[in-house]
């Protein structure tokens, strides 16, 4: 859960991170970032956002953080600090 | 379970009677399926040594009662916050003197089952009874989805019971099996260990059970786009807020007063039966103007309960959090703090008990200690008397009211001061929470009235047991410090006004007067204004009647005329503006209520916080108040 699958391996060019995706997108998790505390990358894959999960950004807060993301049939928000260690492929790419 | 008598350690303990626990994860629905199983008469208080609530009620099934507790909400059995922990340690058996549930009742929301079957599988391996409420299943029809629940059941391994908890049926059901839980089926086989193979495990038990997630809820997303747009969202914040502080300031004010207006007249009779002078103070001053403290708070608790209860059922609560996350978050706070800190204006008691809904301890804390800072109600007569005595009423800046301006920056200042003070606790003594903030935007429902009512049964209750005793205590030892010694003799002849300020010059509060004289003294505070300070602490706009009582004053409670020209044994004027400044940064600053004092012990669970929120702030206050006094006579105030 905390390092990438190896499947991702050949389209890291199009790996982002989630808080770089733009509301009304949608992407496929693929895992956090290998610096993520484990503790909090376990918490956030339990919360949905593991490996081969589609997540929508749904909107961002007026004042820009935090941002509402819809993952696993639920609607959570999350803010930028949390959003850059889940590393995600963007559907266009995928 | 251990029979244990200690109140503050496990106050909801029920002895010798057997235990389920439910549970689940945040908005579940958990709550709900505790208040229809137990009804009103569950207890709250905390797990022993910690500030994470705990509610314990009974459940009859067939004469047998039955111990039924809500466990916090959680995501899963790693534990990341000291909240969790608890749930963590009391399901495996390491709670200290808790002992480990004989069965549980998981509560899982059928819509989002798919994220929820995680903790289901984590809980399973605990190898304890296990029975499944699904709550929200005819949300899951409506919204497209559907389940076999039988089929589940089979693929568990364990009972699942259906039950639409606000609404309340199939909880008759789950009930009746509650005192069978020896017979439950147990799973043949444990789901695996390890996120991935759980992972793997519920998707299985889903697909057995011909799951199938429900559409996106429509009228939620039509709500949320007006709620939540950048323009009509602020507005629509901004008007929730407005109206729900006015409730808490125009209607729970005049109920206040009903309160005090009510027990003043139940007050008269008493005087006019009770011959001896002492009996009647202690009556109808000490122990109805005592109980009058406690239950002036009740409105405000019980009103603002039913606010939050309404917000958070709607699911507006967690909106407005995610549009104020960013501003709180400057403060090292979240988004569901702002409540807690917007209620603190109104009064801090009601404010530091909103602070259950934020799921950080921490988070908390920090809120409780920083709220009192807020300029609540009570301070409002305290600073109309300081500032008439600074400010001419006629006097303009720069086209002002220069009194108007004076008390707008009053309440700038404490509502600054409590934010500084919030981000402070938060950076030092309360930092490093590993806990990411992740909030459910769960849809828009109807409220059950149900569970908003047991809101406000449950905080009232728990307001009058816990914080009421407290309050009622020390309030009888003020009113004994400020009318004792009696002075009968020394008084006869006297007029009552004389007679009053007599005694009061001469009780055991103008002893302490006297004794903390060289600690004021710095601020310009005579020994009277020290009285004065004495008798606030049973709330801040006891400041005014007390002063004007020892000054002698013709209205005790408007002085403003006795005081412009009370003098000190030295003849010296005592309110002079650069006094009178000090008073005002003295009351911004200083935990000056020992209701606020007595709350946060019931909500912390402890002796340590607010000992050291009253430190922290008397330090503050003095400082601030010396700093102010000094620059005002350096500027020739």
């Amino acid at each position: 859960m905390c390092t990438r699958p190896k499947g991702a391996h050949d389209q890291s060019s199009s790996v982002i991170v989630l808080a770089q995706l733009a509301p009304g997108q949608r992407a496929t998790v693929v895992g956090t970032v290998p610096q993520a505390n484990p503790k909090v990358a376990n918490r956030l894959g339990q919360l949905g956002f593991r490996a081969t999960a589609r997540v929508d950004a749904i909107r961002r807060a007026p004042l820009g953080d935090p941002t509402i993301y819809r993952v696993h049939d639920t609607e959570l928000c999350l803010r930028r600090r949390e959003a850059q260690l889940i590393e995600i492929v963007p559907e266009a790419d995928v | 379970m251990t029979a244990c008598h200690d109140v503050s350690a496990a106050p909801v303990a029920v002895a010798g009677i057997r235990r389920v626990a439910l549970v689940g994860s945040p908005n579940a629905g958990k709550t709900s399926v505790f208040n229809h199983l137990t009804g009103l008469r569950a207890k709250t208080g905390n797990y022993p040594g910690v500030t994470v609530g705990r509610s314990v009620g009974t459940t009859k099934v067939d004469g047998v009662a039955i111990a039924v507790e809500d466990l916090p909400g959680t995501y899963s059995l790693d534990p990341i916050s000291p909240d969790e922990q608890v749930v963590t340690d009391l399901l495996t058996g390491k709670y200290p003197d808790v002992d480990r549930p004989d069965a549980l009742v998981l509560v899982a929301d059928a819509t989002t089952l798919r994220r929820s079957i995680m903790l289901v599988g984590q809980v399973l391996r605990l190898e304890l009874p296990c029975l499944l409420a699904l709550t929200m299943g005819d949300e899951l029809t409506s919204r497209g989805g559907r389940i076999d629940v039988e089929a589940l059941s089979t693929a568990l391994g364990i009972p699942v019971a259906a039950v639409v908890a606000h609404r309340g049926s199939g909880i008759d059901g789950l009930r009746a099996q509650l005192a069978s839980f020896e017979r439950w089926q147990r799973p043949p086989i444990l789901p695996p260990p390890g996120q991935e193979a759980i992972d793997a495990w519920g998707q299985s038990v889903l697909d057995a059970a011909d799951y199938v997630a429900p559409q996106p809820d429509q009228r939620t997303r039509r709500i949320d786009k007006v709620l939540l747009h950048p323009l009509w969202g602020t507005v629509a914040f901004f008007v929730v807020m407005f109206c729900f502080f006015q409730v808490l300031f125009t209607i729970a004010a005049p109920l206040r007063e009903g309160i005090s207006d009510g027990l003043t007249w139940l007050g008269g009779p008493v005087a006019e039966h009770v011959g001896n002078p002492v009996i009647r103070g202690l009556l109808s001053q000490g122990i109805i103007g005592g109980v009058g403290t406690v239950l002036q708070f009740l409105p405000q608790i019980v009103l603002l309960f039913l606010l939050l209860a309404l917000l958070e059922n709607i699911g507006y609560m967690s909106r407005a959090a995610f549009l104020m996350d960013r501003i709180m978050a400057k403060t090292g706070l979240e988004g569901r703090a702002f409540v807690a800190m917007l209620s603190s204006f109104a009064c801090a008691i009601p404010g530091i008990m909103a602070t259950r809904t934020l799921p950080s301890s921490r988070d908390r804390i920090a809120t409780i200690v920083s709220a009192p800072l807020m300029t609540c109600s009570a301070r409002l007569p305290v600073y109309t008397l300081l500032v008439s005595l600074l400010v001419a009423p006629q006097m303009r800046w720069w086209g002002l009211s220069a009194q108007g301006a004076t008390m707008f920056l009053l309440y700038l200042g404490g509502g600054t001061s409590s934010l500084i003070a919030a981000l402070l606790v938060k950076s030092t003594i309360l930092r490093g929470d590993l806990l990411p903030f992740t909030m459910e935007l769960p849809p828009y429902r109807f409220p059950s009235p149900r569970v908003v009512l047991a809101a406000m049964w449950s905080a009232a209750k728990m307001f009058l047991r816990k914080a009421g005793t407290i309050i009622l205590g020390t309030s009888l030892v003020l009113w004994a410090l400020l009318n004792l010694p009696a002075r009968e003799a020394q008084t006869r002849g006297l007029s009552s006004t004389d007679a009053t300020a007599y005694v009061m010059n001469h009780s055991y509060a103008a002893d302490l007067g006297r004794a903390v004289a060289p600690v004021f003294s710095p601020l310009g505070f005579d020994w009277r204004t020290d009285v004065a300070l004495v008798g606030s602490l049973s709330a801040r706009e006891v400041f005014v009647s007390t002063l004007g009582q020892v000054s002698a004053a013709t209205h005790p409670e408007n002085p403003r005329e006795a005081l412009a020209t009370m003098t000190d044994d030295h003849g010296h004027r005592v309110f002079t503006a650069p006094t009178v400044i000090a008073l005002m940064a003295y009351f911004m600053f200083a935990l000056q209520c020992m209701s606020t004092i007595a709350v946060m012990r019931r909500e912390t669970n402890s002796w340590r916080w607010p000992a050291f929120a009253f430190t922290y702030m008397f330090a503050l206050a003095w400082v601030m108040a010396f700093v102010a006094r000094s620059i005002a006579i350096g500027l020739g105030a």
